[in-house]
């Protein structure tokens, strides 16, 4: 398992603080999410991969992560041009490729790549425990930030527990295949996957109860924010403003 | 010794898990004083896990009354004090290292005892140059190595200053320059402890009373000696040290087991003290 291949490095946006990064992926996405004019999600984009170079990441390991998730767009281009209902671009033969389905499939791919390129950038850029503890700061319940920081922790034992399963089932001779007998021993592989890790969380809520939680996430993070912290904060406020003008003159016009 | 209340007072403890049948301890009686170092014997699900939550305050016993510094606790909220007092070690310290990094994890405690994020940062240090993990402070608690991890847990516990430890199997999974490592640790430490061991030859070095847990009964080992026993020599004929002590057979290597057992030595229950 890889995680946080990104938050190592040096950059300006590497160095912002988490909070200022994650307020500013909240505007931005919002707006991006919510824009229905082409110009503006192109601006988004453009925005995106500003702010990727900006943050000097390893463009080949953006690409491929872009791969992936264009790969689940690829089956909105299948479906929607011809579910869609509207006049015909062109047909197909017998299929008729609708507009307005192959626009509505164009701005989705343009936003969606836009927002992963804004997420990258600006949050992948910080690590799981940084931005745990800049939600804390921020004043999110206390319950979410100890989610986010829990399953952090806790995803490698769990996988941890679940090689060590598979690894035991392959040396008694267990080989995957399409049969009843795969799919039992699957579930079987997973139940006791959930099992142990439901009897973890209790062992961990015990021994956090006995060092005195009581509920309430305290955080050692003491930073206080700096000038390049507001200065991003603003720059970024300014883009996501900007993107909100383009959308109501795109709408008005 | 006993002008000074107990630390830890059990009396007449039983428990039995639901839907079990049996009671998994019956009728304990056990004090823990100031300073006293024990070592706790028994086969695999004796009971000695239950134990120490049960002082804890994890699990209710299902009769029997528990005293902490002579005062009786009865609700959860009697257990905070306790809490802070008496530190558990838990068996795997993947249970006990949640935090992200190794500094936030130890500065946890401080940090829920209204600690400032400055006081708790300077405790955890403090801590942690203590037990010389100064250099692990920045490191993420996944990744450390499981005697690191071990060693670890073991100063989230310390740096809240307890009177005493509760040590589950500490020795488990641990490399020899890990487990020398903790021996010397605890040789250093001023505190009343009880130690969950397998592991004779630790507790020989650790320990000066052992007391076993047998059939659900808390037996007192009185004469328990140590001990000469089977093992195997990983480097063949090269000689090896048995904890600075000659060892009592050095030319032969097929000596039996002689060790107190509860059953061999004079099992006796401890007597009731009453603060």
């Amino acid at each position: 398992m890889t995680f946080e291949s990104f938050c190592r490095g040096n950059s300006q946006l590497h160095r912002a603080d988490a909070r200022i990064k994650l307020v500013a992926t909240l505007a931005l996405t919002l707006v991006i999410a919510l824009c229905q004019s082409f110009y503006t999600a192109a601006a988004g984009l453009g925005l995106g991969l500003g702010l990727i170079l900006l943050a000097r990441l390893p463009l080949g390991m953006i690409f491929r992560r872009l791969l992936v998730v264009n790969g689940f767009i690829g089956f909105l281009w299948l479906t929607l041009p011809l579910t869609y209902p509207g006049a015909a671009a062109f047909s197909l033969g017998p299929l008729h490729v609708s507009r307005a389905g192959l626009l509505l499939a164009g701005l989705i791919t343009l936003k969606t790549n836009a927002i992963i390129l804004i997420f990258i950038s600006l949050l992948a850029t910080s690590s799981v425990a940084e931005l745990g503890h800049a939600m804390a700061r921020l004043h999110l319940p206390a319950k979410l930030c100890l989610l986010l920081l829990f399953s952090y922790r806790y995803i490698f034992v769990i996988n941890q527990e679940y090689q060590r399963l598979v690894r035991a089932a392959r040396l008694r001779g267990f080989k995957p295949g399409t049969n009843l007998h795969t799919y039992r021993s699957y579930a079987h592989l997973f139940g006791m996957t959930l099992v142990k890790s439901w009897n973890r969380a209790e062992r961990v809520h015990q021994a956090m109860l006995l060092r005195g939680f009581s509920g309430r996430f305290y955080t050692l993070d003491e930073r206080r924010l700096e000038r390049r912290d507001l200065m991003l904060l603003g720059l970024l406020s300014l883009a996501a403003a900007g993107l909100i003008i383009m959308e109501i003159l795109k709408r008005i016009s | 010794m006993t002008s000074t209340p107990a630390l830890l007072e059990l009396e007449q403890i039983s428990f039995t898990y639901p839907g079990a049948r049996h009671p998994v301890l019956e009728n304990i009686d056990f004090s823990l004083r100031e300073g006293q170092k024990i070592g706790l014997i028994g086969t695999n699900g004796s009971g000695k896990t239950t134990l120490f939550h049960i002082i804890m305050g994890l699990l209710t016993p299902t009769a029997g009354r528990l005293f902490f510094q002579g005062r009786e606790l009865q609700q959860k909220r009697d257990f905070l004090a306790l809490r802070r007092t008496i530190g558990l070690l838990f068996q795997d310290a993947d249970d006990q290292l949640f935090s992200p990094t190794v500094i936030e994890d130890v500065a946890f405690g401080p940090l829920n005892l209204g600690a400032t994020p400055g006081e708790a940062r300077r405790r955890a240090e403090k801590t942690l140059s203590e037990l010389g993990l100064t250099h692990l402070k920045e490191r993420i608690t996944h990744q450390l190595s499981g005697g690191e991890k071990k060693l670890v847990s073991l100063a989230t516990i310390l740096v809240m200053e307890p009177r005493a430890l509760l040590l589950d199997e500490p020795t488990n999974n641990l490399d020899a320059e890990t487990r020398t490592r903790l021996i010397e640790i605890l040789e250093g430490l001023d505190l009343a402890y009880i130690l969950i061991s397998h592991d004779w030859d630790f507790l020989a070095h650790t320990s000066r009373e052992i007391f076993a847990i047998d059939k659900g009964h808390l037996l007192r080992s009185e004469n328990i000696y140590f001990h000469n026993h089977r093992h195997f020599h990983p480097c063949g004929d090269i000689p090896h040290k048995h904890g600075g002590q000659p060892h009592p057979h050095d030319h032969e290597h097929n000596h039996e087991h002689q060790h107190g057992h509860p059953e061999e030595t004079r099992p006796e229950r401890e007597e009731k003290q009453k603060s």
